[in-house]
């Protein structure tokens, strides 16, 4: 059992075996209570519900992806530039850094309202609310990975006349990489949320959008069955972030 | 090595004139809203392929000193002159150790010793197409410090004394004419300290290169060096210059003679705490 619990298996076995507990007692809780569908469907409701809505759910599945991917991939590149600005430049330090604290307290979903009156409804505001969400994360980050760069590490390359760029090339970006990596998992989730609230509020497709309108029609298996494809693209988004992480930045022990 | 074609310019200058030389060099910084004199008038030489040690009391100015060879400290009051020129800012013909080795951790041992023959011309712009030799020229390096086969391991994967010598390689591996060692061994323990110094003696011999060193061991610093200038505490100045004519190469055992004795002694009287 020891030799178990410290193998690599375990990592999956574990968390697997008690999925299926849990899905089995709630299958059991509900049958016995006779627990009303609308309240609290059971899994096979719930699996029910696959069969009948798949086409549904995938196609709105690839909405709420490609929503996040974009809003993601707009946070990366706009995060990596603020963080190499505010990371390299004191002036843009003080001047930047309050307001993006400040902006950053503003709960987003407050927000999508006015992005829809800007943007109209849809993809528009799910992709902003999504980069809103996650560049900040990034930036500062990517700031901190390059304010923390040890002088004498600066200085080595200093000594043999290199230049700024040659500075960074070598010392400041992969100084910073690992930082930025770290960031990436958070950011991917942070957009994932804001995507998923935006179609909650301002759209007619997606799987926030599902979900609302299941609920109002009271199809509440439908709505949960979108909460566990949620749960699961959110997990693999995160994961593929945390392999990505461990292939690049290997040298952090 | 490299081949003496890729040697720095400048070997044709005059091999009898010092190659290092600090005239009235004086330092002072602003403290607490007072003025206080760091270096005092400093003045000395170095001769071309001397290996010359700095000791003192800490906090007398010997890292400054050498961060003004370096390039990485402007010289406010008096001159440094490297090959009678006064230094401006970095050399390519200079390489430097720190206690600390900073290797880059993203980097392995070899692509860390490569490291200055990417910056430094004119290696940066033939790097490409001179990969072999350079690789070949820094194994070689490894070797000699007895590297060899941890040339793929990671700065993590290496102890203290290994990533020590890996930052000496990468301190030699342009062929600078001027060594700067600030406490390189500092942090180590007494036994790999001493295996260090042999170390270092082979490679100074091998590469004629001319080294300053600074150091807090007397021992270390006898072993070594032609020449050791002891500074006095601050405001500095050279309290003593003392010659070492022990033959070369030095051995461990040459610690325990007499004459080793008594110039640790001669040594050990200059010192004086801050
Ligand atoms: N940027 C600085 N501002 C003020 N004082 C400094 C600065 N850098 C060094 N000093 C002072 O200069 C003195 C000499 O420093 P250093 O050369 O590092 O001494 P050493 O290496 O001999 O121990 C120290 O007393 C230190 O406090
Ligand atoms: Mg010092």
């Amino acid at each position: 059992m020891e030799k178990f619990l410290k193998s690599k298996s375990a990592n999956y076995v574990l968390p697997i075996a008690a999925t299926v507990v849990l899905l089995v007692l709630w299958e059991l809780v509900v049958r016995l209570f006779k627990i009303p569908e609308f309240v609290l469907p059971a899994p096979s409701a719930i699996l029910a519900a696959w069969s009948a809505w798949s086409g549904v759910v995938i196609q709105n599945s690839w909405v709420t992806l490609s929503n996040t991917l974009m809003g993601f991939a707009i946070a990366l590149v706009t995060g990596l530039l603020l963080g190499f600005l505010i990371g390299y430049s004191k002036v843009a330090y003080t001047t930047l850094y309050p307001l993006l604290v400040g902006f950053n307290t503003i709960p987003k979903v407050a927000l999508v309202p006015l992005l829809a009156i800007w943007f109209g409804i849809g993809t528009i505001p799910a992709v902003l609310t999504a980069f809103l969400l996650a560049f900040f994360t990034i930036a500062v980050n990517v700031a901190l990975g390059l304010a923390t760069v040890e002088l004498e590490m600066q200085d080595v390359l200093k000594a043999l006349g290199a230049t700024k760029v040659e500075i960074f090339q070598k010392v400041g970006f992969p100084h910073s990489l690992p930082y930025l990596f770290a960031s990436l998992k958070i950011a991917i989730s942070q957009a994932f949320i804001g995507s998923v609230i935006s179609e909650t509020v301002a759209s007619n497709k997606g799987l926030g959008y599902l979900i609302v309108s299941a609920s109002s029609t009271f199809d509440i298996p439908l709505a949960f069955l979108c909460l566990i494809v949620l749960a699961i693209m959110g997990m693999v988004l995160y994961g593929i972030c945390v392999a990505v992480e461990q292939r690049t930045v290997h040298w952090v022990r | 090595m490299l081949d003496s074609q890729l040697a720095p310019t400048g070997q044709a200058a005059d091999q009898r004139m010092p190659i290092l030389e600090f005239q009235e060099v004086s330092l002072e910084y602003e403290m607490h809203g007072r003025r206080m004199t760091i270096l005092d008038r400093i003045s000395f030489a170095v001769g071309r392929s001397q290996f010359v040690s700095l000791v003192g009391p800490s906090g007398c100015g010997k890292t400054t000193l050498l961060r003004m060879v370096s390039g990485l400290l402007p010289v406010e009051k008096g001159t440094v002159y490297f090959q009678g020129q006064p230094i401006r800012g970095p050399l390519k013909s200079v390489g430097i150790a720190f206690q600390n080795p900073v290797l880059l951790p993203w980097r392995n041992t070899l692509q860390n010793v490569l490291l200055p023959l990417e910056v430094v011309q004119p290696h940066k712009r033939q790097f490409q197409e001179k990969r072999d030799r350079y690789t070949k020229a820094a194994q070689d390096l490894l070797r000699t410090v007895g590297l060899a086969n941890f040339q793929k391991h990671y700065p993590w994967q290496l102890s203290g004394g290994m990533r020590q010598r890996a930052s000496l390689c990468r301190a030699l591996i342009h062929q600078p004419e001027v060594l700067l060692l600030d406490e390189p061994f500092g942090a180590l323990d007494a036994f790999t300290r001493e295996e260090m110094w042999e170390m270092l003696q082979a490679l100074w011999q091998q590469t004629k290169c001319t080294a300053m060193l600074v150091t807090h061991d007397l021992r270390e610093a006898l072993f070594l060096s032609d020449v050791i200038y002891v500074l006095s505490p601050r405001p500095s100045n050279i309290a003593l210059e003392l010659k070492v004519n022990l033959p070369r190469p030095r051995t461990l055992e040459m610690c325990f003679t007499d004459e080793f004795h008594h110039l640790f002694t001669e040594l050990r009287k200059h010192i004086h705490r801050n």
